[in-house]
C-alpha cells in the first residue's frame, strides 16, 4: 500500500507539471508580473501543512514552527491574491471613441 | 464499523473533496489568467481555491481531536494569531507601489521557503519522537529535499529582495574560487542529508543540512546582477513551488503537490522564457557573473556623438507619423511612467501612432515594464511584444529608448567580443531616428559600451528621465495653448 501511494504521489506530480507548463505557456507575456504573484500565492498552499502541524499541537516546538509557517504562508496568500488583483484591475483597453 | 469509524472515514472523504474542488480551482485560476479579459475571475478562482483549501484542511483527524479535548477557541487561539499578524503585514505588502514589485514577489518566495523548511523540521522532530520506525527512508528522502529547497529558496530569496530594494549592492558580488565554493557548500548539504535518510536517528546532523543549506542561499545569489534579475526571481518562484511539492510527499497530500507542481512549473517556464531572451544558459545567468565584470574594463576609447534637447526632441516626436517607446528599467527608477501617459496622450492627439516595444527581459521581473505602463493607464493593446514590433521598425521615424540599454544594442547582432552577443534585440537602430534618454555617457553597471548611442540617426537626451520626458510634454502642450 505505500509503495501504491508514493507512485500515485509521483504521478500526481508529473501530470500537475505537464499542466502548469501548458497553462502558463499561454499567459500573454503581457501579464507575466501579475501570474508570478498569482503563482505565488497558490504555492502558498503550503498554510495546509502548516495549519497541520500548529492544529495538532503534539510539542510545544512544533506548533510555535508551524504558528510561524502559517504567518509565513498565510501573508503569501493575502498580499499575493490582493496585488495580483490590484495589478488585473490596471490592465484596460482603449475607451472606444479616445 | 462502528460510528466513530464511521464519521472519521465521513470527514476523510470530506476533506479529499474540498481538496478536488481546489485542485480543479487553482488550475481554472491559471487557464483564466492567460488574458486579461479574464484573469480577475482568475484572481477569484484562486480565493476559493484556498479558502476551500483551508477549510477542508480544519477538518483534519488530528485538529478535530485537538478541538474536541480543549475546545475551538482554545485550540486554534495560535493560528489565529498568526492568521491575524499576517493580515497585518500582507495587506501594506499588497499596496506597495508598482516599482517595488520585485521585492515584494522575491520577499514572499522566501517566505514560501521558510513556511517549508519549518514544515519539513517539525515533522522531522514529531516523527523522531515517534521513535526509529517512523523515520522510513522515503519520509526521510522527502524531507531532506523539503528543507534543502525550503531554507536554501528563504535566504536566497531574501538576498534578491535586498539586492532589489538596493540594500545590498545590486552588482554582482564576486570572490575568488566563488563556483568551487558554492558548489561544495552545496554538496555538503547533500552529502550529509543523505546521510541522516540512511540513518534518521543521528539527529544532530539535521542542523548541519539547514545551516549548509541557509549558507548555500546566500551565497548563490549574491554574485548575481540586478539585470539577471527577473530570471533568478523566476527560478526562485519555482522552488519555491517545488518545497511546496516537497512538503505534499512528506505529508502524503497531493493537493500540496498538485498546487506546489503547477507553481514550480510555472517559475520554470518563465526562467526558461527570460534565458532564451537573454539568449544565456540557467548555468551561465547563475555561475557567469566573472564574464561581466571583464568587459567593463574593454571598451573606453571615445567617440563622437549628437546630442539634442527636449525643444528638438519635441518638435521630432510631432512631426512623426509612428513614435516607438522602448522602456526599460531606468524608466521605472525615475518613476517616469506617468509622464511617459501625457506624452502618449499628447501625440495621441495630433493623430501621432504611439507603440511600446517591451523586451521580455526589460525591468528586474517578468512584465514589470507592461504592468508600470498599465498603471500609468496607457492601454494594453498598445504593448507590443519585441517579435512583433522588430518588423514595423522600419517604418518607425522616431525610437525613444528610454532607461533600456542592454536590449536595443546593436552589438547582440553582429559584435562577437560583446558579451551581450546573440541576445534578441529591439531593432531601435533601423528608425528613421532614435532618440535616447540618458543621464550621460557611461555606460550602465553591465560596463558594456552601447553602439546605439554612436550611430548617425541617434540623439542622446540628457536627463532624468522623468524630467526630460517632463520637459517634451510640456514643449508639446505649450504649442497648442493646452496646459
Amino acid at each position: 500500500m505505500q509503495q501504491l501511494d508514493l507512485w500515485s504521489m509521483v504521478f500526481v506530480f508529473m501530470l500537475a507539471t505537464f499542466i502548469g507548463f501548458e497553462l502558463i505557456r499561454n499567459v500573454s507575456r503581457l501579464l507575466h508580473t501579475p501570474s508570478m504573484s498569482l503563482t505565488n500565492a497558490i504555492s502558498a498552499i503550503a498554510v495546509v501543512g502548516s495549519i497541520i502541524i500548529a492544529g495538532e499541537q503534539k510539542t510545544t516546538a512544533t506548533t510555535i514552527l508551524g504558528c510561524v509557517a502559517v504567518f509565513a504562508s498565510m501573508t503569501n496568500i493575502i498580499s499575493g491574491f490582493l496585488l495580483t488583483d490590484r495589478m488585473l484591475k490596471m490592465f484596460k483597453k482603449r475607451e472606444p471613441g479616445k | 464499523m462502528n460510528n466513530e469509524d464511521h464519521y472519521r472515514q465521513l470527514y476523510e472523504n470530506l476533506t479529499q473533496f474540498t481538496y478536488l474542488v481546489a485542485t480543479a480551482l487553482f488550475i481554472f485560476s491559471l487557464k483564466w489568467l492567460s488574458h486579461p479579459k479574464t484573469a480577475r475571475r482568475g484572481v477569484l478562482a484562486g480565493v476559493l481555491a484556498m479558502v476551500a483549501a483551508v477549510g477542508g484542511t480544519f477538518l483534519h483527524e488530528e485538529i478535530r481531536h485537538v478541538v474536541g479535548q480543549s475546545g475551538f477557541f482554545e485550540a486554534l487561539k495560535w493560528i489565529g494569531i498568526a492568521i491575524i499578524a499576517a493580515t497585518i503585514v500582507g495587506i501594506p505588502l499588497a499596496m506597495v507601489p508598482l516599482t517595488a514589485v520585485p521585492q515584494r514577489t522575491a520577499l514572499s518566495h522566501s517566505f514560501g521557503g521558510l513556511a517549508a523548511g519549518l514544515v519539513g523540521t517539525a515533522k522531522y522532530m514529531l516523527w523522531l519522537g515517534e521513535g526509529p520506525e517512523a523515520l522510513n527512508k522515503f519520509r526521510m528522502t522527502a524531507i531532506i529535499v523539503e528543507i534543502i529547497l525550503g531554507y536554501l529558496t528563504f535566504t536566497g530569496s531574501l538576498m534578491a529582495c535586498g539586492k532589489l530594494q538596493e540594500w545590498i549592492p545590486t552588482r554582482p558580488i564576486t570572490y575568488k574560487n566563488q563556483n568551487l565554493i558554492n558548489l561544495s557548500l552545496l554538496t555538503v548539504a547533500i552529502a550529509v542529508g543523505v546521510i541522516i535518510i540512511l540513518n534518521p536517528t543521528l539527529w544532530w546532523l539535521f542542523p548541519v543540512v539547514v545551516l549548509f543549506s541557509l549558507a548555500f542561499g546566500v551565497l548563490l545569489i549574491i554574485p548575481i546582477g540586478g539585470a539577471d534579475m527577473p530570471t533568478v526571481i523566476s527560478l526562485l518562484n519555482s522552488y519555491a513551488g517545488l518545497s511546496a511539492v516537497a512538503m505534499g510527499f512528506v505529508l502524503e497530500n497531493k493537493l500540496l503537490i498538485t498546487a506546489g507542481a503547477l507553481d514550480g512549473s510555472s517559475g520554470f517556464i518563465l526562467s526558461v522564457i527570460m534565458c532564451k531572451a537573454m539568449n544565456r544558459s540557467f548555468t551561465n545567468v547563475l555561475f557567469g557573473a566573472f564574464g561581466q565584470v571583464q568587459a567593463a574594463a574593454a571598451a573606453t576609447e571615445k567617440k563622437p556623438y549628437k546630442s539634442a534637447t527636449a525643444q528638438d526632441a519635441a518638435m521630432l516626436l510631432e512631426q512623426a507619423q509612428l513614435v516607438v517607446v522602448v522602456p526599460g528599467y531606468g524608466m521605472a527608477v525615475a518613476q517616469a511612467q506617468h509622464r511617459v501617459k501625457e506624452l502618449y496622450d499628447q501625440l495621441s492627439k495630433r493623430g501621432v501612432d504611439v507603440k511600446f516595444a517591451i523586451h521580455p527581459v526589460a525591468g528586474r521581473m517578468p512584465g514589470h515594464m507592461n504592468v508600470l505602463l498599465a498603471e500609468a493607464d496607457i492601454p494594453y493593446d498598445k504593448l507590443t511584444e519585441m517579435d512583433a514590433i522588430n518588423p514595423e521598425m522600419p517604418r518607425a521615424d522616431v525610437v525613444l529608448v528610454l532607461g533600456a540599454n542592454d536590449v536595443v544594442n546593436p552589438a547582440a547582432r553582429h559584435d562577437k567580443s560583446s558579451p551581450i552577443y546573440g541576445m534578441p534585440i529591439i531593432d531601435a537602430d533601423k528608425a528613421k531616428t532614435c532618440l535616447a534618454i540618458k543621464r550621460t555617457m557611461n555606460p550602465g553597471f553591465a560596463g558594456i559600451e552601447n553602439e546605439l548611442y554612436y550611430a548617425d540617426n541617434t540623439l542622446m537626451v540628457f536627463g532624468d528621465a522623468k524630467a526630460v520626458v517632463g520637459d517634451i510634454v510640456k514643449e508639446l502642450a505649450g504649442q497648442t495653448g493646452i496646459h
